[in-house]
């Protein structure tokens, strides 16, 4: 089941939205075989999760995915993936998870037999090892019920099966708030990949045993969050934009360990991951702005498989319920993605998609195709994860740098300072990684616990 | 006076060696220790923390100025400890039970203590026992609750029920926030405040302490 990826799966001409290299074809549902498909996915409102709410909570869940999917039926969709988020408690609590599944998927296979309409559904378990501080990555009951969840929301009728998993978080959290490189490059490219490693090989045996797909997971913990805090204004962009390019290395792992796609829609890294794996993959953008802001709106589309909302809550709107209006708003931005392909002009699409976001801000910039295509070249020339993500951090910052003085990305004078100020810092790192984890090792003693990343204390 | 500008201007920059040697050089000069607090190192970190709110200073940089501002407490601590000066407030934080969530609610721990504020933090996935129990020990003036999950923000409500049943909750204030918290929300569970990010919140803990002093 490993896979290693030495050569890119896609040139810049071939990396376009609606078409991957390896599509996936199950129970009627192609994706990446020439068409872009919506990826819906809602959560409840505010509510509680105990015995005394299990009705009510069913009834959410059954409103929204019976509506999403009579909208579908309605602007003449065919074809759909679903995405379930657990939240906490329905992964640790794994007969919550089942239930929700169990439901959507009965809901799903109704509007099959009755509308002829097709879909997938995502199964999401929640990384809930983090509940023990420092958290248990390698043991204990919190893995178990992480692995649980796979196993029982699988049997229940998932077919994809995808985590935001946080290992290395102990210290990525920091590193961000701080502008942290040498952190950043510990959290990363030591700790996350080594449990990206450890994860996605158990992730991978429990959809060959359960005859699911093992999708992806994405760096939400890491690139996200500071996505989100640059966007606050907390943190520089150009930090969240290395930090996106490092991601990429630990979000490959999951394909290198068996994991086909489709990735998952917040991993924005799934670029990169497509022109090196050529598996298709999800992506969220401008309709996603219903669960957090971004700077990616356009570019995001411009090499996705799925086109999804993110996550939106039950609330009513002046229209109709949210999770509704953003099945709307997806349907229509396939049908663009999806008439351009027909007729030729998905390369039109995709450089306009492109073009119109990537000179604005650093995390959009890149994610041009030529750059895309640089960076997965520079990750996959490197002879380990902490190789990797070093290298590729150092040719973001360079690409950054050289957009600047192209006049083809906008910054700020603030920006360049950092940006130069990552760069430095970057280019002191040593490329030896033993020398590297021997003096981060020290430094972060008691926030984590190196047995639980397989290594020496 | 000089020093005490001279203070806050070497704050500002986050020079942590300069702040601690001008905080010894003016208790040496027989200032109080409050009004090198006062009008040092807290006036400082006041226009570190509005210069934080317009976007003109990242949230790093801030840090350096935080920690520069630490160790001239450490200079400054036994000096307000033996003029018996009482703290401006403390404020215990902590993420509810079921989530995990935490850069928001350490933002503003952050900000509080660079107002002054004593802060503790409780961390994250706090359940309502522990909260009681560390209300009834630390005794803050303020409990500043956070949540990020629709299914979790619910539980400030019982956090809230269990202080009023221990009657606790009229000894101290309880301020919520977090992405899907609202006003609104807040008066519902009868809250006494809210706010939605980390400079409102120092605002807000300032204007109640202010008008709880008034009443008492
Ligand atoms: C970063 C993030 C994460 C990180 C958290 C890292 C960390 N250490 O905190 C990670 C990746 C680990 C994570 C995990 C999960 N997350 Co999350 N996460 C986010 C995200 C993108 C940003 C949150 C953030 O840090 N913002 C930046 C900070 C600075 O802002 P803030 O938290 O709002 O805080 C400010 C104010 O609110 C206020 N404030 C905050 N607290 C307090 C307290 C008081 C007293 C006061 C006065 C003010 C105040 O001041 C702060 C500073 O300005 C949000 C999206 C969103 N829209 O918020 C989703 C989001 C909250 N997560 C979500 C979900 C579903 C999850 C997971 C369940 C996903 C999964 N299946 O694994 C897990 C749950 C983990 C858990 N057990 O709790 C959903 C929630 C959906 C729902 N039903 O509510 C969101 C909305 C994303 C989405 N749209 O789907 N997440």
């Amino acid at each position: 089941m490993k896979q290693t990826f030495s050569s890119l799966a896609l040139g810049p001409s071939e990396l376009v939205f609606g078409r991957a290299k390896h599509p996936i074809i199950r129970n009627g549902v192609s994706i990446g075989s020439g068409s872009v498909l919506p990826e819906i996915k809602f959560t409840l409102s505010s509510i509680s999760i105990e015995e005394a709410t299990r009705e009510e909570i069913r009834s959410q869940y059954s409103e929204m995915i019976t509506d999403v999917c009579q909208r579908a039926v309605d602007l003449h969709q065919s074809q759909l993936v679903v995405e379930f988020e657990l939240l906490p408690q329905m992964t640790v609590e794994s007969h919550w998870g089942v239930m929700i599944t169990e439901l959507l998927k009965e809901v799903m296979e109704q509007f099959r037999s009755t509308e002829g309409l097709q879909s997938l559904l995502r199964v999401t378990p929640t990384d809930t090892r983090e509940f023990k501080k420092p958290p248990l990555r390698r043991e204990g009951r919190e893995l178990e019920d992480v692995l649980t969840s796979f196993r029982t929301c699988a049997n229940a009728g998932g077919d994809l099966l995808s985590i935001e998993s946080t290992g290395g978080k102990e210290v990525t959290d920091q590193a961000i708030m701080e502008t942290d490189v040498r952190g950043m490059l510990f959290g990363v490219g030591v700790l996350a990949a080594a449990d990206m490693e450890f994860l996605w090989e158990r992730i991978c045996e429990i959809a060959h045993e359960t005859a699911t797909i093992p999708a992806g997971d994405t760096a939400c913990g890491i690139a996200n969050t500071a996505m989100v805090l640059a966007d606050k204004h907390y943190i520089p962009k150009v930090f969240a934009a290395v930090v996106r390019a490092m991601t990429a290395v630990r979000s490959l792992i999951a394909y290198e360990a068996g994991a086909i796609g489709p990735g998952k829609d917040c991993g924005y890294e799934n670029a990169y991951i497509k022109a090196i794996t050529g598996f298709p993959m999800s992506m969220e953008g401008k309709s996603a702005a219903c669960a957090h802001l971004s700077t990616v709106g356009n570019i995001a589309g411009a090499y996705t498989d799925l086109w999804s909302n993110e996550s939106v809550q039950n609330v009513k709107l002046l229209s109709a319920m949210a999770p509704v209006v953003s099945m709307e708003q997806l349907i229509y931005d396939c049908r663009l993605f999806n008439t351009s392909l027909r007729g030729g002009k998905e390369m039109d699409l995709r450089d306009l998609l492109v073009d119109s976001d990537s000179s604005l801000d650093p995390q959009a910039f890149i994610f041009r195709p030529e750059i895309v295509q640089m960076l997965s070249a520079t990750i996959i020339a490197g002879r380990s994860h902490y190789e990797k993500t070093l290298s590729v951090a150092l040719a973001t910052a360079a690409c950054l740098d050289q957009g600047v003085k192209d006049g083809t990305l906008l910054l700020s004078q603030r920006e360049q300072k950092w940006l130069h100020k990552i760069a430095g810092e970057l280019a002191d790192l040593p490329t030896e990684e033993g020398q590297f984890i021997e003096e981060e090792k020290r430094k972060w003693l008691g926030h984590v616990d190196l047995a639980q990343y397989g290594l020496p204390r | 006076m000089e020093i005490l500008n001279e203070l806050s201007a070497n704050l500002q920059e986050g020079y942590a060696d300069k702040t601690k040697k001008l905080t010894e050089e003016a208790l040496a000069q027989g200032i109080p220790a409050t009004e090198i607090l006062e009008k040092g190192l807290i006036a400082g970190m006041n226009i570190v923390g509005g210069k934080f709110k317009k976007n003109e200073m990242y949230l790093p940089e801030v840090l350096v100025v935080a920690r520069a501002m630490k160790f001239s407490m450490d200079v400054l601590k036994p000096h307000l400890a033996a003029a018996r000066v009482k703290s401006r407030g403390k404020i215990l934080l902590g993420t509810v039970k079921g989530d995990m969530h935490d850069i928001g609610k350490n933002l503003v721990g952050i900000m509080l203590q660079g107002a002054g504020f004593d802060v503790v933090d409780v961390g994250t996935d706090i359940s309502m026992e522990k909260f009681v129990e560390t209300v009834e020990r630390e005794q803050p003036d303020v409990l500043g609750l956070s949540a990020l999950l629709t299914t979790t923000m619910v539980y400030m409500k019982r956090v809230i029920e269990a202080l009023e049943q221990r009657q606790l909750r009229g000894k101290v204030k309880v301020i919520v926030g977090g992405a899907p918290i609202t006003q609104r929300y807040a008066d519902e569970i009868k809250a006494d405040g809210y706010a939605r990010d980390a400079s409102s919140a120092v605002d807000l803990v300032r204007s109640l302490l202010n008008s709880g002093a008034q009443q008492n």
